[in-house]
């Protein structure tokens, strides 16, 4: 449980100068009591969570809801539609191996990866104010059901979506076709070099990964655990880099087609064809569009520029730890045999000179 | 029974990423792979007893296996290492071993008991005076067997050169050297078998000609060198056969070796020139040419077919027979100790077992433990070369202190293992030795046969010659063939009673170096065991102290990432 710290620069939409308590704001949530539910294959894990806040949306103080795994990511796949360019904290894994669905060492695991996962996004200062996070917290289980059942449906896409897929295949096609094999990509050297950066980090973080699993079972030290955070929460940045590459792209090529249509236009202008006014019109909106998506880009870059350095931050501190305790724990062990062999020692002295 | 010998250093199969971590350069306290373990500012000083420890537990083997010796021409397997002690002994009583290559040493090495005739000059040895028999085995060369010159090229063979050291009065010499090949190792192998009956032989190692094949050369001469000169070593260590002619003449005379490769009774010493009493073999008339005294050799194949295939008629009868064989074994001391010892056996091969399995494990955690280490050390570096924050850098810095402590624990996981295989492969010597006892074993219930056997033939001529008294009796003025066979059979009972004689002595003395040899082994395994057992605690004590000494240290470091939690 994490209580959230509002700062003064934080976006402070929240605090309402009437709000009756003195108290700081505060969202605190908890993951808990994991429960089997259904029968057969149709069975899950049911998690409690638990809120306490005095956000003034919230039912508060306290407020317990019963979730889900799916809910969970619902809740992370809303979050980085909505905000890209922010590195949504990452989900544990969905379990493919049947028997291990139920096991208490993997429910335990999965409790406290998610009691991290929605704690992460109650600790930043934009994600915390989502509605999708308030629902989740919030909804009685019907609600939440129909949210949840409502996006997995191809009903995920507005037309407006549906329209920018469109347009993302034909200027594949286009690309294609004239021999743009190569997709349109920043040029920003810094840009580049936390790419390469990111990527690299997690070969390194699965080779580490893979020797701390064997090292489970011989040393009973759990440090894989902060290791596959580490490599979900750098897979997640990928997700957000290709959001990123996504809006770049868009941008450019609707500044592409604006010139385009920008010259028709100058040839309608020119013949007077009774096409013109439409044209105009499709200029304008094509226009607004373009600023739209260069405003939707030039956000996203600035989150993510935002969202690194917490991230470094961040993963300092939680390496840090898992380090600290993996050494402690170690010690602790190590000490614990040296004690238990040389309490044999006199025994062994004794019972030679007999 | 023996003391710790060097053994080879089979760490070169354990670990792939070995060379890895070994160019690693941990840039801490330790500069370089085969520095000094104790870094005084990184570690606390828990009890500096460590040298006041040294001359208190000479079985305990803390403070030998510390020791990094300077040089050990034993052993070119083995790199030397920087010899320093640890001045810091990090806890306790223990002397924990330093990072460096863990060059095994005897463990009787400068200190306390010295088992004669092995390992250096003994300075205080139990025995009475100060006697002492070294050898070694060098010097590998591969030789022509020139008489065999129906091949071309003909046959070759590997000789070594053993040096015996030595100020035993039968010896003549303090120093000196000879030429053998295997072939004479084998040769004396078996005399001694014929010789020592009853005594706890050691035994010879293996000719596995198959493996001289499949091996590398090098590989499989250097091992049997190992091996040779281990079983000379442990030949010498015996308080009997290291005084016995056939030992003496292996190691002192030049040139072919004077022992003959089979039983040629004819050449035996003791017992002088001797066959076999006829008797045992037909029914031919007796000569002085018997010697009784033949029986008191064991059966060997070839000429003593009859014999053996007397003996084996005896014991099927023994097992099956109705009546009770003549005589048995009656001494219920030795029934006991042999059934106590049986159980040892069994025990032994169980604890073997699970020697293997812990060395096994202790392997794995030591390997994976590296790994985990190396791929941390890539990280960091990765990190601190991509490094765009601060935040960044920190957090390198500090991973890469648990990188290397990691890397650290798991070049210590791999000292500790070589060290357990060394202490516990007193448990395998031991199996060697039940193996020996067998053989004593076998030697008295082989000359009780013989006995039997003997008494057997007495018993049917016996008989026979009743039978034929009996008829003779009958006939009128005698029965001239019959009372010639009757004059026969009775020369041929006195030969036979005599030899029986014989056989019994041989194997009253047999059993009396069953008793002898009991006694002995019951010391030296009790010292043994001890020793062993100690040592190996001591080790692991001493290796987990200093991993949890590494541990710690990069725990304190790292704390204050849980202050800030």
């Amino acid at each position: 449980m994490i209580t959230t710290q509002r700062s003064a620069t934080g976006g402070g939409g929240l605090q309402s100068p009437r709000s009756p308590s003195s108290q700081p704001p505060y969202l605190t949530v908890s993951v808990t009591d994991p429960a089997k539910m259904g029968n057969g294959v149709q069975a899950y894990i049911s998690y409690k969570v638990i809120t306490k806040t005095n956000f003034p949306d919230y039912q508060g103080p306290e407020k317990i809801v019963i979730r889900r795994y799916t809910d969970f990511v619902w809740l992370r796949d809303r979050l980085f539609e909505k905000y890209k360019g922010i590195f949504i904290p990452p989900l544990p894994e969905k379990s493919t191996v049947e028997k291990f669905r139920f096991s208490a060492e993997f429910i335990e695991m999965r409790r406290q990866a998610l009691d991290t996962f929605v704690n992460r996004i109650a600790m930043h200062h934009e994600l915390q104010q989502s509605e999708d996070l308030r629902t989740f917290l919030q909804a009685d289980e019907l609600t939440m059901e129909r949210a949840r059942s409502q996006d997995t449906g191809i009903f995920k896409r507005k037309p407006s979506d549906l329209m920018q897929i469109f347009r993302d295949v034909q200027s594949k096609v286009s690309d294609v076709v004239l021999g743009k094999e190569k997709p349109v990509e920043e040029t920003n050297p810094e840009y580049e070099k936390l790419k390469r950066y990111i990527f690299e980090l997690e070969d390194h973080l699965a080779e580490a990964q893979k020797h701390a699993y064997r090292l489970a079972h011989h040393l009973l030290m759990n440090f894989e655990e902060p290791l596959k955070d580490y490599v979900r929460a750098v897979q997640s940045i990928k997700g957000t880099i290709a959001e990123r590459a996504n809006a770049f792209r868009q941008q450019v090529e609707l500044a592409e087609t604006i010139k385009l249509k920008e010259i028709d236009l100058n040839k309608f202008r020119l013949t007077r064809s009774e096409k013109m006014s439409e044209a105009e019109h499709e200029y304008e909106e094509l226009k607004a569009d373009g600023e739209e998506a260069t405003k939707r880009f030039e956000t996203i870059v600035r989150l993510m520029n935002e969202e690194i350095v917490r991230f470094q931050d961040q993963k300092t501190q939680d390496m840090g730890l898992a380090f600290h305790e993996f050494a402690k724990g170690q010690a602790r062990l190590a000490n614990g045999i040296a004690d238990a062999w040389r309490s044999l020692l006199p025994k062994l002295e004794a019972l030679s000179s007999s | 029974m023996m003391g710790y010998e060097n053994q080879g250093f089979e760490d070169a199969q354990i670990y792939a990423s070995r060379e890895e971590m070994e160019s690693l350069v941990l840039d801490d306290d330790d500069n370089n792979n085969n520095g000094n373990e104790n870094n005084p500012s990184s570690r606390s000083n828990g009890g500096a007893n460590g040298d006041s420890i040294q001359h208190q537990h000479p079985l305990s083997s803390a403070l030998p296996f510390a020791e990094i010796p300077t040089t050990d021409d034993d052993d070119p397997l083995l790199s030397s290492s920087s010899p320093q002690k640890s001045p810091n002994s990090f806890n306790s009583f223990l002397e924990p071993p330093s990072y460096a290559e863990a060059v095994f040493r005897s463990f009787d090495g400068d200190h306390g008991k010295q088992i004669n005739g092995h390992g250096a000059v003994s300075t205080s040895s139990p025995s009475s005076s100060s006697d002492y028999l070294k050898i070694s085995v060098t010097d590998p060369q591969k030789e022509q067997d020139l008489n065999n010159s129906l091949v071309p090229g003909g046959n070759a063979y590997m000789t070594y050169l053993v040096t015996t050291w030595t100020n035993l009065p039968e010896f003549n010499g303090t120093e000196f050297s000879v030429r053998r090949r295997f072939k004479d190792v084998v040769t004396l192998s078996d005399r001694l078998s014929d010789s020592y009956r009853g005594f706890f032989i050691p035994l010879r190692p293996d000719k596995s000609v198959v493996e001289s094949q499949v091996m590398q050369k090098q590989e499989f001469v250097e091992q049997r060198r190992m091996a040779l000169e281990k079983y000379l070593r442990k030949l010498a260590a015996h308080p009997v056969i290291r005084r016995s002619e056939e030992l003496r003449l292996f190691l002192q005379v030049h040139g072919k070796l004077p022992l003959m490769k089979t039983t040629d009774v004819a050449s035996r010493m003791l017992d002088g020139a001797a066959k076999l009493p006829k008797q045992l073999f037909g029914e031919s008339v007796v000569s002085a040419a018997v010697d009784p005294n033949d029986v008191s050799q064991p059966a060997k194949g070839g000429r003593d077919l009859l014999r053996i295939f007397k003996e084996l008629r005896q014991s099927v009868t023994n097992d099956w027979g109705g009546t009770k064989p003549p005589v048995v074994e009656e001494d219920k001391e030795f029934l006991e100790k042999r059934k106590k010892l049986q159980d040892f056996e069994q025990e032994l091969s169980n604890v073997s077992q699970q020697a293997e399995s812990l060395v096994k494990a202790q392997q794995d955690i030591g390997e994976t433990l590296g790994q985990l280490g190396l791929a941390f050390v890539k990280l960091t570096k990765f990190e601190s070369e991509e490094a765009m924050f601060n935040s960044q850098k920190v957090r390198a810095a500090d991973m890469k202190n648990v990188a290397t402590s990691a890397v650290k624990a798991s070049r210590l996981y791999r000292e500790l293992n070589a060290q357990t295989v060394r202490h516990l492969d007193k448990l395998h010597e031991y199996l060697g030795v039940m193996l020996a006892v067998n053989n004593a074993y076998s030697d008295r219930s082989n000359a009780l046969l013989t006995v039997q056997t003997l008494l057997s033939e007495l018993a049917t001529l016996n008989a026979r010659i009743e039978k034929l008294e009996a008829a003779a009796s009958k006939i009128f003025g005698g029965d001239r063939s019959r009372v010639r066979k009757i004059e026969e059979l009775k020369e041929t009972m006195r030969v036979t009673d005599e030899a029986k004689s014989c056989a019994v002595r041989e194997y009253e003395r047999i059993k009396e170096n069953n008793k002898n040899e009991l006694e002995r082994l019951d010391k030296e395994r009790h010292d043994d065991f001890f020793g062993m057992l100690k040592g190996f605690v001591a080790n692991q004590a001493g290796y987990a102290e200093k991993m949890a000494s590494v541990w710690e240290t990069v725990a304190n470091e790292t704390s204050g990432y849980a202050k800030n939690c």
